[in-house]
């Protein structure tokens, strides 16, 4: 073999015009029906939740981008005018530049910069250049990059008249900032000669001579000389060339000071440019894709867990959490053949209706389904289990259900935040996705966590009190739950009885007055009496009004709380619309590859289920295979390993397993094998990265992991 | 620090001496060792990570670092292994008779030394002054305790489970033929109490541990405990790696009557050697085929899927090839192949899949390429297979960069497999969003015959064949003349072979011997041939303390003497 990539390519006749999807989602038996309608209620749903995510970041990035883009319009405005401001300005040969902060996540900063091009190039300028660390390890390649994309980039305002220009560009015309400026002279002459016609035909949203916008997207991965050489040159031609730089920083402003020497940075007149952190970004996501009935599909508490802590503790990456979001719903209308039903209610019903057989069945075995078959009466039991049709008429109920729950769930879980988020130390937690996965896991109000916030509540101040009612007020009055008439109405009375409490209030003073007469006593002893009956009478003292009303709207809460807060898992059919299969996703989004490749080399039978291979603890039989006996072995070692007494130990090993097939006629046989399925052992153990050879003595390898176990 | 040092010793010299002086101790602040139970307790309940089964499994218990240990250990450990045939390896009083009876020590001797033994690992843990106080009470717990166990004749240990997992035979004098050339003495000593360790402890004890530590952990002193193991660790790894010397013994395969096997007869052999286990690989294997489906829709949903786990995956990979793939324009990559590398992929992509004439100027220019190609037709479907994307060739910064934009295409769907245990470790945030992999755990258990079949990969027996065919190679094309003088310089060469000192045969001896085989006529034509072996590496010189000239051959003995063998039959 001389060759490591072989290519198959299909005769054309067999090859398929397009490969259908759709075809892998139904190769299981159990789900014979339904999975095209499956496959095409995941898609759409999930291009749903697509195009909702690209709102959300496009909403969350407008007002970025509006000040950038008015930055860029303030930056060489005199230029345009041609004034001798500008020139004065620029004997200090200042590049405006936008410092932009990103934050850590960088993988999301992809698309942020490829919606920032877009808009400059819809909005300032056509010339944008967006330029990476890894394009550009020199000064040279940086030119390059950047007189390509920006002469490409002139080609689609100019359109297809001066082809013979675009054969020149790119390599043949050397890469200096004289010919980006002749290029820069000759474009912008000639719109000005074309304006005329051009006035017509492109919109006038380009000014006369826009400037030349070159993106850093990750800033700090530059060299440091050939961002200060680029910035030096281009300094000196800043007269003739409006440039502005965006850099795109993901740590600190202060990364700028620290790459760039201060005469290089004096030459930048720096503008800093906030960008929304991760952290709003993924609750504003949360908020719009999981606390919302908009989308039929629900996660689970622990397949939330999961995103969010992959969110947390490994990348900040909004990116990966849709990823992971994804592959929920591949994986929930994948493996679940009901997933047909996750859809608009109205849909669903429908669905109901054309249900086979089989999928009835499906239902039936349900576990939430059976507590609630359960439930019921015997006559009714026997009906849903033997009558397809009264199923499914129950089911549709059932499912009208589950709908409204959502709705109210929604509701109620967002005016409980609105009284836990402003608890001191935030027992159930400060963002509404941790009161979420609270309320999911159980219920919530059998937790430590909500009775102290709710002892919390009830010592809330009056004006606190009354504007978190407010908020629920709002909060209910907005949903589109219907059962919420009657608690607007009592929420609203309980804002009434605030108000009379008011106006109450001097009543109230007159008993403090009691409270300074014993002032003016002064004798001892009285004063002693009185105080005592004072606190005596505190003690049995009924509560003030105030404190009567807020009990009762605590308790209300509450009452509302333990109505509309079930866990999801408690609801009939909840199979139907919950995700909760976390274990899967973090098999494939957080694999431990290393764990894997220990347990296999430690425990073999947790992946061959031999008995021969059972043993308990740690340790390992001397049947496993070869590999886990060497690597057994070799755990035993040092740094450096000697291959002939690692070959003796283990072929002692493995001649007592398989001591009682060993012949003496053919021991000398017997011998080469277990030789040679030592040398396929330790050359498996170097593959894996546990083993290298070693110079320092013969016939020996380096050890390179750590001893343990 | 110096303290504990000083301690170290003496305790070494003399256990007994140092238990006495404890007690000393304990008389005064008696009452503080209750407080200190709670260490205990905690100990035990920090030390009993379940190691089996893979989620649960801690960083540190995985791969913690190096402890020095005696080359002698594999050797008992093998031995253990044999002796408990299909059943558990840690050491039991029932199973090894002949261990016990081995050891001439009474129960009380045990006792001492499990007490030095245990002294000794928690000193070594403890090498701050601040700490070392608690880990006193530590050990007067365990004495108490163990005073206690020895009168009951039972031995229920509170030994961490992972220290007594430490496996270690009673016999430390019986010790192979082997020389050892180089010692760490001092630190020897130590090692030898460490031996005479956990026989005590019977087979019922890891229920019973677990039992009795079950007292819930207060926090804080977890967490500190935690931290202790912690710079326990950076400890061990600096004594792992202070001495330079390493003890290991000098036997070396030479010395085997075994001949090395080549490339052919190791395959014969392995395919005479019956696959252990076949039937339960298969099923394995059956249950990862059942994935091959899942695996094509999330390919066409954007993910590409990366196989890990122990075993070959290239057998799986080509079958997902032949099932599922068969209708499809697919490329296949061999990573494991020595010589592969990026340009390679990207020109069969170019050259074969868009059947481009033309070449490019670097591999940046010919992914742009690409990457337009299948921007623009988006008809364009190609699927890459990479087996061993880790590979030596492949997991290089800039190969992994151009691979992760090329699977980030939409049109391109990658499914690779990983073997390295620090594969993941190519990859960054912006490499893995590239990627976007969805993991999958396909361990296999088939062995990587394919990918360990280079040369290259095979360090054992194999080192030989390839040097000696390229030596026969070079020297076939010399003059005859030429061949006499290579000859002559490695059979000096052989003839010291035993001398481990030896620096090569001098110039001027050869220079004389070359004369008297009438073989050279002036040292200047010697110096000539002398060039030209040096031009095709066939020599190395280096210049001695004296500053005279020594030649060698940097071939190892055994292809030496196959090579004067060939020879021999040639002339």
């Amino acid at each position: 073999m001389s060759k490591g990539c072989f290519v198959f390519k299909p005769s054309p006749k067999k090859r398929r015009v397009s490969y259908r999807t759709v075809s892998d989602f139904g190769e299981r038996k159990d789900d014979s029906e339904d999975t095209e309608l499956r496959f095409v209620t995941c898609q759409s749903l999930w291009n749903q939740i697509k195009s909702e995510t690209e709102q959300i970041q496009e909403d969350l990035n407008k007002q970025l981008f509006d000040n950038l883009v008015n930055f860029l319009r303030r930056s060489h405005s005199e230029f345009q005018e041609k004034t001798t401001e500008w020139t004065h300005r620029m004997k200090y040969r200042e590049i405006p530049t936008a410092a932009l902060v990103l934050g850590v996540n960088v993988t999301d900063h992809n698309l942020t910069f490829r919606s920032l091009s877009e808009v400059l190039q819809n909005n300032v300028t056509p010339y944008v250049a967006l330029l990476e660390a890894k394009d550009c390890p020199g000064i040279k390649n940086l030119m390059q990059k950047l007189m390509g994309q920006l002469m490409n980039c002139c080609i689609d305002v100019d359109s297809l008249e001066d082809e013979d220009y675009v054969q020149v560009s790119q390599n043949r015309i050397r890469c200096s900032m004289t010919s980006l400026v002749n290029w820069y002279d000759n474009v912008t002459k000639k719109t000005d000669s074309e304006t005329p016609r051009k006035k017509r035909t492109s919109s006038p949203r380009h000014w006369q001579s826009p400037p030349v916008v070159v993106i850093f997207k990750d800033m700090e991965s530059f060299t440091t000389k050939v961002l200060q050489d680029f910035i030096v040159i281009s300094s000196q031609h800043i007269r003739e060339l409006p440039l502005v730089l965006i850099f795109g920083i993901a740590t600190s402003p202060m990364i700028i000071h620290s790459l760039l020497p201060h005469s290089v940075s004096s030459l930048l007149c720096i503008e800093l440019f906030q960008s929304l952190s991760c952290k709003e970004h993924l609750s504003t996501i949360i908020d719009k894709l999981i606390l919302t009935a908009q989308f039929p599909f629900k996660l689970g508490e622990k397949v939330l867990q999961v995103l969010i802590n992959i969110f947390l503790y490994h990348d900040f990456s909004v990116q990966n959490f849709i990823k992971g979001f994804q592959l929920c719903i591949v994986e929930h209308f994948y493996s679940q053949p009901l997933s047909v039903l996750c859809c608009q209610l109205v849909d669903a019903k429908k669905r109901v209706n054309s249900l086979s057989h089989d999928q009835c069945e499906n239902i039936r075995r349900l576990p939430s389904f059976r507590r609630y078959v359960e439930s019921q009466i015997s006559e009714k039991q026997i009906a849903l289990l033997t009558a397809d049709s009264f199923l499914k008429e129950t089911i549709q109920k059932l499912l009208e259900d589950l709908y409204v729950y959502h709705e109210n769930y929604l509701s109620v879980l967002r005016c409980l935040h609105v009284f836990t988020s402003s608890l001191p130390k935030y027992p159930l937690g400060k963002q509404i996705r941790e009161l979420h996965c609270a309320c999911l896991e159980n219920r919530v109000w059998e937790t430590e966590e909500y009775e102290s916030s709710l002892q919390l509540a009830r010592m809330l101040n009056k004006s606190d009190l009354v504007t978190m009612l407010q908020q629920c007020v709002e909060i209910f009055v907005s949903s589109s739950g219907k059962e919420f008439d009657e608690t607007v109405e009592k929420l609203k009375e309980f804002l009434t009885q605030f108000q009379k409490l008011e106006e109450a209030f001097q009543e109230r003073d007159v008993s403090v007055s009691s409270q300074k007469e014993l002032q003016k006593k002064t004798d001892l002893y009285h004063l002693q009496k009185t105080l005592l009956e004072l606190k005596e009478s505190r003690r049995s003292k009924k509560l003030t009004k105030f404190e009567m009303l807020r009990f009762e709207v605590v308790d209300y809460i509450d009452s509302l709380v333990r109505n509309y807060l079930v866990p999801a898992d408690h609801k009939t059919l909840h199979e139907i619309i919950y995700f909760n299969t976390a274990s899967v996703l973090r098999e494939h989004l957080n694999a431990a590859p290393r764990i894997a490749l220990h347990t296999a080399l430690n425990n073999p039978y947790s992946y061959l289920k031999n008995q021969a291979l059972k043993s308990d603890g740690g340790s390992i039989s001397n049947k496993a295979p070869d590999v886990c006996i060497a690597y057994k072995l070799h755990l035993e070692c040092g740094r450096l390993i000697n291959l002939v007494d690692w070959l003796e130990a283990f072929s002692t090993v493995v001649m007592a397993a398989d001591k009682p097939n060993a012949d003496e006629a053919s021991s000398d046989q017997v011998d080469d094998i277990i030789h040679a399925r030592f040398i396929r052992a330790v050359s498996e153990l170097e593959l894996l990265g546990f083993i290298k050879p070693s110079k320092q003595k013969t016939d020996h390898v380096a050890r390179l992991t750590w001893g343990g176990c | 620090g110096i303290k504990v040092r000083k301690d170290k010793t003496q305790l070494t010299v003399s256990v007994k001496r140092f238990v006495k002086k404890l007690e000393n101790i304990s008389d005064d602040e008696a009452q503080e060792i209750l407080e200190e139970k709670n260490y205990v307790a905690a100990l035990g309940i920090c030390a009993q990570d379940p190691t089996g089964n893979g989620s649960s499994v801690s960083g540190g218990e995985v791969y913690s670092f190096q402890t020095p240990k005696r080359s002698s250990k594999m050797a008992e450990l093998a031995s253990e292994l044999a002796q408990t045939p299909g059943q558990s390896v840690a050491p039991d009083h029932s199973e090894c008779p002949e261990k016990t009876a081995k050891t001439p020590q009474t129960s009380s001797n045990f006792l001492w030394a499990e007490i030095a033994w245990k002294y000794n690992l928690i000193l070594l843990s403890a090498r701050q002054k601040a700490v070392l106080r608690s880990y006193m009470f530590l050990l007067l717990m365990l004495v108490f305790s163990l005073l206690l166990q020895s009168r009951k004749k039972e031995f229920v240990s509170t030994t961490p489970y992972r220290l007594r997992r430490r496996i270690a035979a009673p016999d430390p004098y019986l010790e192979s033929e082997s020389e050892y050339s180089a010692s760490c003495s001092e630190e020897e000593d130590e090692e030898d109490q460490k031996e005479i360790s956990t026989v005590l402890s019977g087979r019922k004890t890891p229920a019973k541990t677990k039992a009795a530590s079950t007292p819930p952990p207060r926090n804080a002193l977890v967490k500190k405990i935690k931290e202790d193991k912690m710079s326990n660790l950076v400890e061990e790894y600096f004594e792992a790696h202070s001495s330079s010397k390493v003890l290991t013994s000098d036997r070396t395969l030479q010395k085997l009557r075994k001949r090395r096997l080549n490339q052919q007869t190791l395959h014969d052999l392995l395919r005479k050697a019956p696959l252990a286990y076949a039937a339960e690989i298969k099923e394995l294997n059956q249950q990862h085929e059942s994935l091959f489906s899942k695996w094509m829709l999330q390919l066409h949903l954007g993910f590409n899927i990366v196989l890990y786990g122990l075993g070959s995956k290239r057998d799986l990979l080509e079958k997902f090839r032949t099932s599922v793939l068969q209708s499809s324009v697919h490329l296949v990559v061999n990573g494991y192949f020595p010589s592969i590398t990026v340009r390679s992929i990207l020109n069969s992509i170019t050259e074969e899949v868009l059947e481009h004439i033309g070449t490019f100027r670097s591999p940046l220019d010919q992914l742009e390429f690409i990457i337009k190609r299948f921007k623009e037709d988006s008809s364009l479907e190609l699927y890459v297979l990479i087996h061993n994307l880790d590979s030596q060739m492949l997991r290089g910064e800039r190969s992994q960069q151009i691979l992760a934009q090329l699977s980030s295409l939409p049109s391109i769907y990658i499914i690779a497999s990983i073997d390295h245990i620090n594969a993941p470790l190519m990859w960054d945030q912006a490499k893995l969003s590239l990627y976007n992999w969805l993991w999958y755990e396909t361990t296999t258990f088939s062995p990587y015959v394919e990918e360990t079949s280079y040369e290259n990969s095979l360090l054992v027996q194999q080192s030989g064949s390839l040097a000696l065919s390229s030596l026969m190679h070079v020297l076939r094309s010399l003059t005859l003349n030429a061949r006499g003088i290579f000859r002559l310089l490695a059979q000096y060469q052989l003839d010291n072979k035993d001398n481990p000192s030896y620096p090569g045969l001098s110039f001027q001896d050869f220079y004389q011997q070359c004369r008297e085989a009438f073989l050279v006529n002036s040292d200047l034509t010697l110096r000539a041939q002398l060039t030209e072996f040096r031009d095709h590496k066939l020599i190395r010189t280096k210049r001695g303390a004296d500053g005279v000239e020594y030649l060698l051959i940097p071939v190892d003995d055994s292809t030496l003497t196959d090579f004067l063998e060939k020879e021999d039959e040639d002339v």
